[in-house]
């Protein structure tokens, strides 16, 4: 590898990001901190949820914004970039075996979603609160985690970014992202399924659930959750999986 | 380090449509042996092309659209993968060592590919920053790149709006932010106004002149003969000649070329046309025509308006060329480069 152009490229991606700061940051937390206020406030406030669903919302909607953050900000650039008008070809074309370049995408998106999981926090925690009961016990289990679920989404990002054409972007939400949002454990926990026992099984080919089932084990342990041997297999898992696969998908894009 | 191109028995078989960007297609299909599948359609893009440029000389592919140049300039780029054969710059086999033959080379597609997220100052120095150079350095050849190809104005603008003439200087310009011993400019002139174009021109003698190896493709006769050392020409994926401009024009028989279209036409009126002094070829074409290869030109259009009145036959159309790689390419293809 070439830490020069390396880094390079991660500058490059970096002031990208800061010219469209303020998209960027509306795209990562209008939606979430929304579903914070109607469900957390509103409708717990209202009575017609319990108080207690607070504290288990809070890392699902956490995991949803890192997830969400990871995927968009690795693929839509690579699906863009893909297209006819081939802007990475410049990328491509510097001293450094390609692979690094998808590895670079994977880096930045691994940080932006780390940094929207961070902000999350204290935004929702504002909004919630009081009632919270956030229970942080062992920090390095956390980031451990953290770093997992937002690496998923960057890798995600990536096999996706490489598989999808841009005209099938919204197939792509509509039919890959969504199902995924929705059986994916971030509004409710693994065992609110119990009364689903097929679809409970089903759902942990979803690498979301090991994500929000994870954060909320090491946020909110006093609440059901998967083992977290579970969880970090299921993420150590997906992240060699789609790392393998976004690879390949890119070598197919890259080179004709 | 002087660093030269060579290819040996290159070839590219797409088994899907190739991408715009290689620009080549619809010719040769042939079909797939598949074990009891659908045979795909194969399309031959390059079918053993063997280039030999040497270290400092301007060399030209020259062809019509899809004959297989951007191709060729694809596999040598390490974009696109050869099925068969083997490419060099300078000493490095461009498959095997892709990284130290990035560092030699710099690269001007048919299209611009610019960064769109970046203004036209920041895609020079983030290029140059891919290289490795100083963020002093990367200002000063950016600051000397902008200048040169009339970019400054425009400097700190977000390149999306520019019109295409201005992105195709800026993306020449980035090419050679690293100053590569390899210039590869694929079709460098097409959307540009003719003064921009003899800009081009200039910058690309100039960058020559420090001993660095261009290799070009065009379609454009003229550019080619102006511009180039050597030149190979190349259609269906194949070199149909090579060699520096007035030797592939030599070897046409007699040079001039005059087209002609009759009433009708018929075999005792060729060999009639043959018989003339001066022609050395004739050939039918299609719709009552003739290709008249000779050695002069002018000249013999009264003797030809006489031997048609008396065979009795009208004389429609004469169009004659001087000696050019326009003539070359019809007597090899039978077609004409502007087709």
């Amino acid at each position: 590898m070439n830490l020069k152009t390396f880094l390079a490229m991660l500058a490059r991606d970096a002031h990208v990001a800061r010219r469209n700061i303020i998209p960027l940051l509306l795209q990562t937390f209008l939606q979430p901190l929304m579903f914070v206020f109607i469900f957390g406030r509103v409708m717990v406030g209202s009575g017609y949820m319990p108080p207690a669903y607070k504290s288990l919302l809070l890392p699902g909607i956490m995991a949803l914004s890192m997830v969400g953050t990871g995927i968009w900000a690795v693929a839509m650039p690579l699906i863009g970039e893909f297209q006819f008008t081939r802007e990475i070809e410049d990328r491509l074309l510097a001293p450094m075996d390609i692979s690094w370049l998808a590895i670079e995408k994977v880096v930045a998106g691994t940080l932006q979603a780390l940094a929207a999981g961070l902000m999350v926090i204290p935004c929702a925690w504002l909004l919630l609160r009081p009632g919270v009961d956030l229970n942080l016990r062992a920090p390095f289990l956390f980031a451990g985690i953290a770093l997992l679920v937002a690496l998923f989404s960057a890798v995600g990002g990536l096999a996706l970014g490489c598989s999808v054409e841009q005209t099938h972007i919204g197939l792509m939400f509509s039919l890959v992202v969504a199902p995924m949002i929705f059986f994916g454990c971030t509004y409710y926990p693994w065992s609110a399924l119990n009364n689903f026992p097929i679809m409970q099984k089903l759902v942990l080919v979803n690498p979301l659930v090991y994500a929000s089932e994870g954060l909320r084990g090491a946020l909110v342990p006093q609440y059901p959750h998967l083992p977290l041997i579970a969880v970090l297999a299921g993420l150590v898992f997906f992240d060699v999986l789609l790392l393998s696969v976004g690879l390949r998908q890119f070598h197919k894009k890259a080179v004709s | 380090m002087l660093a030269g191109i060579r290819t040996k028995d290159l070839r590219k078989v797409y088994n899907s449509p190739p991408p715009l960007a290689a620009g080549a297609g619809g010719f040769s299909f042939a079909a797939a042996r598949g074990k009891g599948k659908q045979p795909k359609p194969q399309i031959v893009a390059l079918d053993g092309i063997s280039l030999d440029v040497t270290p400092g000389e301007i060399f030209c592919l020259l062809g019509p659209n899809g004959a297989g140049k951007s191709t060729t300039v694809g596999i040598l780029t390490t974009r696109v993968r050869p099925t068969g054969g083997q490419a060099w710059i300078g000493e490095h086999d461009v498959w095997k060592e892709q990284v130290p033959v990035k560092r030699l080379i710099g690269v001007v597609a048919q299209r611009p590919n610019l960064d769109f997220s970046l203004t036209a100052r920041e895609i020079l120095t983030f290029h140059g920053a891919y290289f490795g150079l100083d963020s002093h350095e990367r200002a000063k050849r950016a600051l000397a790149l902008l200048d040169r190809f009339k970019l400054l104005d425009r400097a700190d603008q977000i390149v999306r709006g520019f019109s295409g003439g201005m992105m195709q200087r800026l993306s020449i310009a980035r090419a050679m932010m690293h100053d590569p011993q390899v210039l590869f400019l694929d079709e460098p002139s097409s959307g540009l106004d003719p003064q921009t174009r003899l800009l081009l021109w200039e910058i690309v003698r100039e960058y020559n002149q420090s001993g660095k190896t261009i290799l070009l493709t065009t379609h454009n006769m003229e550019e080619a003969d102006a511009l180039c050392q050597r030149l190979a020409i190349v259609d269906h994926g194949r070199v149909i000649a090579q060699g520096t401009p007035r030797e592939l024009k030599a070897s046409v028989p007699g040079g001039y070329l005059l087209r002609l279209r009759f009433g009708h036409q018929s075999p005792e009126l060729l060999q009639r046309l043959q018989a003339l002094a001066g022609v050395r070829e004739v050939r039918a074409t299609d719709g009552n025509g003739a290709d008249l290869y000779a050695d002069r030109g002018g000249s013999l259009v009264g003797e030809i308006a006489n031997l048609a009145l008396s065979s009795s036959v009208e004389l429609c159309d004469v169009h004659i060329s001087e000696p050019s790689l326009e003539n070359l390419f019809l007597h090899h293809t039978g077609r004409s480069l502007r087709e």
